[in-house]
């Protein structure tokens, strides 16, 4: 889902950060804020082998946009670009990409922040964590 | 007056796919009209669910309180907690 200002997508393949820089980089803005959320071998004291990301699409790009409008609105954002991966995500690999521009950095840092908070919370994408001695999904547990 | 329900089409991901065992479960003429109906069919035909945090339902790609009227012509799924980032 792209237009002049908003580039969403989710995507199977490797994330490129180069990507979301260049669309949201413009001549009226003075300020780039990225997010890149990586895997990371450990959470708490559990060993991580990969994570698997599966996602309700036509819902999840609905409500990614519902989130970027309000981070133009609220923050007074040019551009915003928010790159998410689906499937097999191994160590170290990127699973979100998220990037935006203002005239000046305070804009640029809060809306960035605020994006990916909300992504979290309401944005219908799930991870399984696939551990050396087993597998869960993510916030499911009882 | 004669009212014949169709099978209910819900999609199902993360904990709920596998919970059910596919990513589509088809209700089959059951009187279902409301989401809160819903989640009570679910819990009690799938008594896994009340095991685990509880599920949303979203009605046509978006989220819906328990009081929403739904039916099978609306595309309905469950929303498992998310945990994308």
């Amino acid at each position: 889902m792209v237009d002049k200002n908003l580039d969403i997508q989710l995507s199977a393949e490797t994330l490129e950060i180069s990507k979301n820089y260049n669309f949201v980089l413009d001549e009226k803005c003075g300020g780039i804020d990225m997010f890149v959320g990586t895997v990371r071998r450990w959470n708490k004291d559990e060993e991580i082998t990969h994570l698997d990301f599966e996602c309700y699409e036509p819902m999840a790009l609905s409500e990614l946009k519902k989130i970027a409008n309000r981070a133009f609105s609220q923050f007074g954002l040019h551009k915003i670009s928010v790159h998410h991966r689906t499937g097999h995500v191994g160590l170290k690999d990127i699973a979100v990409v998220i990037a935006v521009s203002a005239k000046h950095r305070k804009a640029a840092f809060e809306g960035c922040e605020f994006i990916i908070d909300e992504l979290k919370k309401t944005v219908p994408i799930w991870k399984k964590e696939f551990l050396i001695d087993g597998s869960h999904w993510v916030n499911s547990r009882p | 007056m004669i009212q014949i329900y169709q099978d209910m089409k819900v999609l199902c991901f993360g904990i709920a796919r596998e919970i059910i065992g596919n990513s589509e479960l088809l209700i089959p003429n059951v009187e279902i009209d409301t989401v809160s109906s819903l989640k009570a069919y679910l819990k009690s035909e799938y008594p896994e669910f009340n095991v685990y945090k509880q599920f949303q339902i979203a009605v046509n790609q978006e989220f819906a309180d328990d009081d929403r009227p739904i039916c099978s012509r609306d595309e309905i799924a469950i929303i498992p907690p998310v945990s994308g980032g």
